[in-house]
């Protein structure tokens, strides 16, 4: 054989341990970018003092709107938490009528942005508003964020360990809250959590509303004083509100895991028959698909209708949508790219620092966007004055916000090729690079194409930072949407809504199937 | 020259020392097994003669070349060898002939008649169908993913084959029978192979040499038949198969023990020893009449195995147990009296040799 030259291998003898450059050098930028939100409310609570500060976050309308907040919040998520396991349960485990074709009611409502579903309910009662409205559509329209998990959950519980119970002598409704509700526990908090900071991040839905909350006085304050030291004392306390939020999560969720002891492939769980109670559960579901899908889907139709053609004939439509289309695809393709290495060092190298990347992208991504689009507002003017008001500092703002939706789905991908296919194709005389692109790409790439796909549908119904942070002229289809439902144009506003829910629809899918493999992890 | 070349080779992850100044030889053309129990360093040795680790100290040659010593080290896509991993590693997106053809396409032009025609043969050499060719791994059993990645790694046609425990994941049957077709393949191929399992009756009928390790070194490198009756310690004798073990006393080539007088190699030492007998050297069988100067014992539990039984006897002259292993065939009821009879030489360790 041809002697082969040596090469110093990387870094002695703990080569397996090293993290690419090129990796490292992403991620540390990545990761001093994700600073900027958190940075910019400290940063300003500070230069503003602790005097005007007091003054300004002490007063009685920050009560107010503290009030509406926490009741909106303490509400709405556990109504979310009762109705998705709720209707989880009945889809998955039990005979009710037509219970095959029952689980897009799961996942479906997501596709119908909650500003889009106030716009909805609106038309239909006029005087709407106020808490217990806005906590109707937040219900309707976040419910599936418990649903889902619970759902896959559901599916993957061992019926062995029901059977146990019932042979130990617990009845059905023993059963189900001492043995199946706590199983379900992760994902009720985690889609719980998630709720919550839908609630604090919602701009849209609740200006339609009329109902305040920090965020909505937020943006009417920035509409008003541009950058003001109120809206940023305001911003700082609602970060406060999602930190608390995520504390509690992390408390709650403790250190229980809920794996399955033992080996071998779990049964699939038998549904449960029934009888006299199928008629309500079938209501049920009809009664929730008819308020969370039929409400905004039938309200779009009356106002095409009643708008006849001429609403297509604006000529802003098809710009919206091309619009809409490029930044979601050029945002889904960066936020993507940029999630690989984080998920490389997720997943092949854990340790401390892929902990802390995720834990800071985990923060930051929980922030509402409005605290996001204000942080960049604030570091571009003051730092990159030539970004400001470009698709650069937009298309950061969703990378920050969604870069976890991509993560996710990649870190599962990246989980699935064992490092020993990578062994087997460097013996196999393939390079490194050569690899990564024949094995690993290849294999990740289904991963990578769902991740991408959700965080486009994010991008696509994305209202609040886009508002905020689009180039002077770019006409999405949710800020073409919103200022045409602001000039109370309702008609008009239909087939951008239309729009909006087509170009989701088809990634809700993907959410659905993304919740049923990781409930498998 | 031997193919492959281990000198002196040391690894450690953190304080923990895997691979302690290991030396191993393998000539050209045969097949060694590296066998221990899990952590022992057997498959961190595999690895690096593969080139997935690199050493601290010590040298890796594979056919005349080095190819690792510390700080310098042949990446594993230079090095002519084959690699075979537990669960087969085979790769989900490609099919069977995709799988072996993957190493094939880097080295020769590509030739697509040329490559399908190699993969036939070697689906051939590894007694699978053509018919396989288009099949996903998926659609495989667990031995024939093992034969396919098998061929896909003689692809290359590797000076060095190694195989990292590829049967374990098979069950019992599969496992004697596809480890048979592995080892017939490699031999007709006459590849260099280096097999690391913890299956000591694999090791022992896979190999023609056997290195038995312990705690990152080797105990014993020999023949089987060498490493089995002529262990070095009580260790290498126990983790290759079970044992009689009983106080003996050696002096001119004859031990004196419970069960008599029995031959020792010529040039055993002198003195009091441990004495090691395989369960199978020992007979048990009815005394009759007379028991002939033979040592008795009485039957005091039995274990049926199908083909074999296994004994436990009390001899009747000293408090001393024993057990037996012979064929299933007339196996004396539990209580009855048995004359012991030993065929072959007895293995002596110096009675301070405990721990090896």
């Amino acid at each position: 054989m041809i002697a082969p030259t040596l090469v110093r291998p990387r870094s002695g003898g703990s080569e397996r341990r090293r993290v690419p450059p090129v990796v490292a050098a992403v991620v540390t930028v990545l990761v001093a970018v994700t600073l900027i939100p958190l940075g910019y409310v400290i940063a300003t609570t500070i230069a503003t003092g602790w005097e005007t500060a007091s003054a300004l976050i002490f007063r009685p309308r920050v009560g107010e709107l503290l009030r509406n907040t926490v009741a909106l919040v303490v509400i709405t998520v556990p109504v979310c938490m009762t109705l998705g396991v709720g209707a989880a349960w009945i889809v998955e485990r039990t005979t009710v009528f037509g219970h095959r074709y029952w689980a897009p009611i799961l996942a479906a409502p997501l596709a119908v942005p909650a500003f889009v579903n106030s716009y909805a309910w609106v038309s239909v009662i006029p005087s709407l508003h106020g808490l217990w409205s806005g906590v109707l559509v937040a219900t309707l329209s976040y419910f599936p964020l418990v649903a889902l998990p619970v759902a896959a959950t559901l599916r993957r519980l061992d019926p062995g360990i029901e059977e146990s119970a019932g042979a130990l002598g617990a009845g059905p409704y023993r059963v189900f809250f001492r043995i199946v509700v706590p199983q379900l526990r992760l994902p009720i908090l985690g889609g719980g959590l998630l709720i919550g900071l839908h609630l604090l991040a919602e701009y849209g839905a609740f200006a339609m509303l009329r109902f305040d909350t920090f965020t909505t006085a937020i943006f009417e304050q920035f509409q008003s004083t541009f950058n003001g030291a109120a809206g940023s004392m305001l911003a700082s306390v609602l970060v406060l509100c999602c930190l608390v939020l995520l504390v509690a999560e992390a408390a709650a969720r403790g250190s229980a895991r809920y794996a399955r002891v033992g080996s071998g492939a779990p049964r699939r769980p038998d549904r449960i028959r029934l009888r006299w109670s199928a008629v309500p559960a079938a209501l049920g579901l009809v009664a929730l698909t008819v308020a969370a899908l039929g409400v905004p889907l039938w309200t779009i139709a009356r106002w095409l209708r009643i708008g006849g053609t001429d609403v297509w004939r604006t000529g802003t439509l098809w710009p919206a949508f091309a619009q809409t289309l490029a930044l979601g695809l050029l945002g889904a393709a960066v936020t993507t790219a940029l999630a690989f290495p984080v998920a490389w060092i997720a997943v092949r190298r854990p340790g401390v620092f892929s902990r802390m990347v995720e834990g800071c992208n985990y923060v930051t991504s929980s922030l509402p966007g409005i605290v996001t689009a204000l942080a960049l507002i604030t570091v571009t003017i003051r730092y990159a004055n030539p970004l400001y008001q470009t698709v650069i500092v937009l298309i950061t703002a969703y990378v920050l916000m969604f870069l976890p939706r991509a993560l996710v789905s990649l870190r599962s991908g990246l989980a699935q090729v064992p490092v020993g296919l990578e062994e087997a194709s460097a013996a196999l005389g393939r390079s490194q690079a050569s690899t990564f692109v024949r094995v690993t790409l290849r294999l990740t790439a289904p991963a990578a194409a769902a991740g991408a796909a959700l965080v486009f549908m994010a991008i696509v119904t994305e209202l609040t930072a886009t508002l905020l942070l689009a180039p002077i002229g770019t006409r999405t289809l949710s800020t073409r949407f919103w200022s045409l439902t602001s000039e109370l144009d309702y008609a008009a506003a239909a087939p951008f809504a239309l729009a909006m829910i087509l170009l989701a629809l088809p990634m809700t899918y993907l959410l659905m199937r993304q919740s049923q493999k990781a409930a498998g992890l | 020259m031997s193919e492959v070349e281990i000198e002196s080779l040391s690894k450690s992850y953190g304080p923990i020392e895997v691979l302690d100044a290991v030396t191993l030889r393998v000539e050209r053309g045969t097949t060694t097994a590296v066998v221990g129990s899990s952590g022992c360093g057997k498959t961190t040795l595999l690895r690096v003669v593969a080139g997935f680790d690199s050493p601290d100290a010590g040298t890796v040659s594979i056919a005349g070349a080095l190819v690792a010593r510390p700080g310098r080290v042949v990446p594993p896509h230079r090095r002519r060898v084959g690699y075979v991993a537990q669960d087969g590693a085979l790769f989900p997106h490609l099919s069977v002939a995709g799988n072996i053809g993957f190493g094939l396409r880097g080295t020769r032009s590509g030739d697509r008649a040329r490559s399908g025609r190699r993969v036939a043969q070697l689906l051939e050499m590894v007694s699978l169908d053509e018919s396989y060719a288009r099949r996903r791994p998926h659609e495989l059993s667990g031995g024939q993913q093992q034969r396919v990645a098998l061929a896909r790694a003689l692809a290359r046609e590797p000076e060095v084959m190694l195989l990292d425990e590829p049967f374990s994941a098979l069950d019992a049957g599969l496992r004697a029978s596809t480890r048979k077709s592995v080892a017939q393949t490699l031999d007709a191929a006459g590849v260099t192979t280096i097999l690391v399992t913890h299956d000591q009756e694999e090791a022992l009928s896979f190999a023609g040499q056997v290195a038995v390790m312990r705690a990152g070194r080797f105990t014993q490198v020999g023949a089987p038949e060498q490493v089995y009756h002529r262990p070095v310690d009580i260790f290498t004798a126990e983790f290759l198969g079970e044992c009689v073990l009983l106080p003996a006393v050696v002096a001119g080539g004859i031990a004196d023990c419970a069960l008599g007088r029995i031959p020792v190699r010529a040039n055993a030492f002198e003195g009091p020893a441990r004495m090691m007998l395989r369960p199978e050297q020992i007979v048990a069988s009815d005394p009759g009449e007379d028991p002939d100067g033979r040592k008795t014992g009485t039957v005091t539990a039995t274990e049926f195995l199908g083909t074999q039984a296994l004994l436990d006897i009390t001899l009747d002259s000293s408090p001393t147990h024993i057990r037996v292993r012979q064929a299933g065939t007339r196996t004396p009821a539990v209580g009855s009296l048995v004359a012991i009879e030993v065929l072959g030489e007895a293995e002596v360790f110096p009675v301070a040799n405990r721990n090896g």
